[in-house]
């Protein structure tokens, strides 16, 4: 019999093209959004793991209660011993130091004063260290639009909008102006080795850069960081094995009563980028309930017209003798090859424009200019195993209910009216 | 008609005389704190949440447009210097051997961590040319009856919008003070102990300042040595005596 619908269906395309044509729209939109906002978000949390949270984040409480104001004051000391017992309870990660603090930037013009100067952002990372992986984390080689990264002490990395802004260029000196972990005055002189695109507009107007151990010899942070962030392997964040090492790790040091005793956080525990990952779980399953909501009730329109022109059709078979049962068992079949139709034409569009998004993306960059949150500035979509089926199923499912929903009509139909509906 | 008249003209009389009473006091207080000349040895106390430091600095000030300090101690910061000329200021750092100017909203910034902004150290024009001032009530405090002010900015460049001042009634030195901004949201607190009658004025001699948007104790500001109306040599106050 599926043989003989199948048939059918490619004979009368009065039949079948139009629903077939609304299936597959609905798939592919289903396929292409849920891609491209999986992406968009995803790149966003990948982008703050790399730049701000981690996968896992080791501070002191203390320095984790005011995490925002960058309190290196409260900042983790001893913490030779702490990589120690990290790299030894924690393998499948890699363990860096972080260190951000704030100043002014000074550029130094002729007799004493300043040619440009602004409130810096300063971002100490292991760029010295190449089993640290920071530089390529940061993707560095590639944002750099002059000058090379830092080779040696005392070169700093500037975004390129701060330097335009300072008026500075590769190879020119800056005073850095702020507070040492003990809350002294720290000054420092720094080189320009290059300038930095971040993709992210907050950042390439006002980071300073610089290496690790450069910031704890100007902070007077010796053997001390703010932060130790954790990298899962392959730089895959997990969250359920992040949620496991962070309570693997806060339980030995749950009744240290000490302010400064480390905690760990998640990428998940920051409030904003909780609420992101909630985003990328719910966006399929929010997709997969509007299109099902709304293709059903297309198709059951779809549905209902068809079922108007095949009036004539039905009442001839019914008339014939043929059951309303089968007839309408015959019409199931018929929407179920019909949408599996639709929903393969639509999975094909919606994943090669997925693919062709993910390789190529969305350059937003332009619309960035005032931005101060940090976002990447190519959006792109992510292709996921999820999306060969997240519009699929969804499709033939509608595509079944709205024909199930249409034709119940049949059953309504009246024997002995047929021959007078039918004017024989 | 005219019990309304003469009850509205009681009501303003009243209200002018508390503010020439308000202003009358504000005199006094910066016959008080202010002086043509003065050099002042202190020590700051940064309490922390790990520790607390002490900063020992001198500082020398004519008038309101002219000051100049140089830290003595601890060792890390001695030989830092700071010059003030109207409204620019000059940091000099011995390390670097650099000097940076500060301006506009950086002179917001906190000094070496302390609760003490730029601006703060920088301030020391008189309070009655910058608000307008009306009592607004009486409290005692340590046993100390004062009078409270309220003190609205009559100039744009004031560096707080409001302060609520309470007056000794006796000595006329501000024991305690509130300083708002526009919005109304109180930014820091100070508290003047230790009021010292000095070359025939009352000085308070220990003052705590307490930033509000930090956690902590804050930073005291102990002064140790003041000399009033000194004469300090013209080249003080000039960008050369920074690398001196």
């Amino acid at each position: 019999m599926i043989k003989f619908i199948f048939k059918a269906i490619l004979r009368d395309k009065n039949r079948s093209l139009l629903p077939v044509i609304v299936v597959a729209l609905g798939v592919f939109l289903t396929i292409a959004l849920s891609g491209y906002l999986s992406g968009m978000l995803g790149d966003m949390v990948e982008q703050t793991a790399r730049f701000q949270t981690g996968h896992v984040k080791v501070m002191s409480k203390a320095y984790a209660d005011n995490v925002d104001q960058m309190p290196n004051d409260l900042a983790l000391l001893g913490i030779y011993e702490l990589h120690e017992e990290l790299n030894a309870d924690f393998p499948d990660y890699k363990w860096v130091n972080r260190i951000n603090f704030g100043g002014i930037i000074d550029a130094p013009g002729e007799n004493n004063t300043s040619k440009g100067q602004g409130p810096a952002m300063g971002m100490a990372i292991e760029l010295f260290s190449k089993s640290s992986g920071e530089v390529a984390r940061m993707n560095l080689e590639n944002s750099l639009l002059s000058g090379k990264i830092p080779e040696k002490s005392g070169e700093a990395l500037l975004g390129y909008e701060f330097a335009n802004k300072l008026g500075v260029k590769v190879g020119d000196e800056l005073t850095f102006m702020g507070s040492t972990m003990n809350g002294s005055m720290a000054f420092s002189v720094f080189k320009v080795s290059g300038t930095v695109r971040f993709g992210s507009s907050a950042m390439d107007k006002g980071t300073v850069l610089i290496d690790f151990t450069d910031a704890q010899q100007i902070l007077d942070m010796e053997d001390g960081t703010g932060e130790i962030l954790g990298f899962y392997k392959d730089e895959i964040f997990m969250q359920e094995h992040a949620v496991e090492t962070k309570v693997a790790f806060n339980a030995k040091y749950a009744i240290d009563t000490d302010e400064f005793a480390p905690i760990m956080k998640t990428l998940a525990d920051n409030s904003a980028m909780g609420m992101y990952l909630g985003l990328v779980d719910s966006v399929a399953g929010m997709f997969v309930f509007i299109f099902i909501l709304i293709m059903s009730i297309v198709l059951w329109n779809t549905g209902l017209i068809g079922g108007l022109r095949r009036y004539q059709e039905f009442g001839i078979r019914l008339a014939l003798g043929e059951e309303k049962g089968h007839i309408y068992k015959t019409m199931i079949y018929e929407a179920l090859l019909i949408g599996i139709i639709g929903s393969v034409v639509g999975t094909a569009l919606g994943v090669t424009v997925t693919l062709l998004m993910q390789t190529y993306g969305i350059d937003i960059s332009g619309m960035l200019k005032d931005a101060t949150m940090m976002m990447p500035s190519v959006l792109k979509s992510k292709f996921t195993p999820q999306l060969l089926y997240i519009g699929f199923i969804p499709g033939v499912i509608a595509m079944v209910i709205g024909n199930m929903l249409a034709g119940i009509g049949i059953y309504k139909r009246e024997t002995a009216t047929l021959f007078k509906e039918l004017e024989v | 008609m005219k019990h309304l008249i003469i009850l509205l003209l009681s009501v303003l009389s009243v209200k002018q005389i508390q503010a020439q009473h308000a202003i009358a006091i504000l005199n006094k207080v910066d016959a008080n704190i202010n002086s043509k000349t003065s050099i002042i040895k202190s020590d700051m106390i940064i309490y922390g949440r790990r520790n607390s430091r002490t900063i020992t600095s001198i500082g020398y000030a004519e008038g309101n447009s002219k000051s100049f300090s140089e830290y003595l101690a601890p060792e890390r910061e001695k030989g830092t210097k700071m010059l003030k000329l109207e409204n620019n200021l000059w940091i000099y750092s011995p390390s670097t051997d650099r000097t940076i100017q500060l301006s506009g909203h950086m002179l917001k910034q906190s000094v070496m961590g302390s609760d003490l902004s730029y601006e703060d150290m920088m301030e020391n024009r008189k309070l009655t040319e910058m608000y307008n001032a009306k009592v607004v009530g009486e409290e005692i405090i340590d046993g100390r009856k004062t009078w409270v002010l309220q003190l609205n900015a009559k100039v744009d460049d004031a560096s707080y919008d409001s302060r609520k001042v309470w007056v000794d009634t006796e000595r006329y030195v501000p024991l305690r003070e509130e300083l708002y901004a526009k919005s109304g949201q109180l930014l820091k607190k100070t508290e003047l102990k230790d009021v010292k009658k000095i070359d025939g004025r009352w000085y308070p001699t220990k003052i705590n300042y307490k930033d509000m948007l930090k956690d902590g104790k804050g930073t005291d500001f102990v002064v140790l040595e003041i000399k009033f109306n000194a004469e300090i040599p013209l080249y003080i106050f000039s960008k050369a005596s920074l690398k001196k």
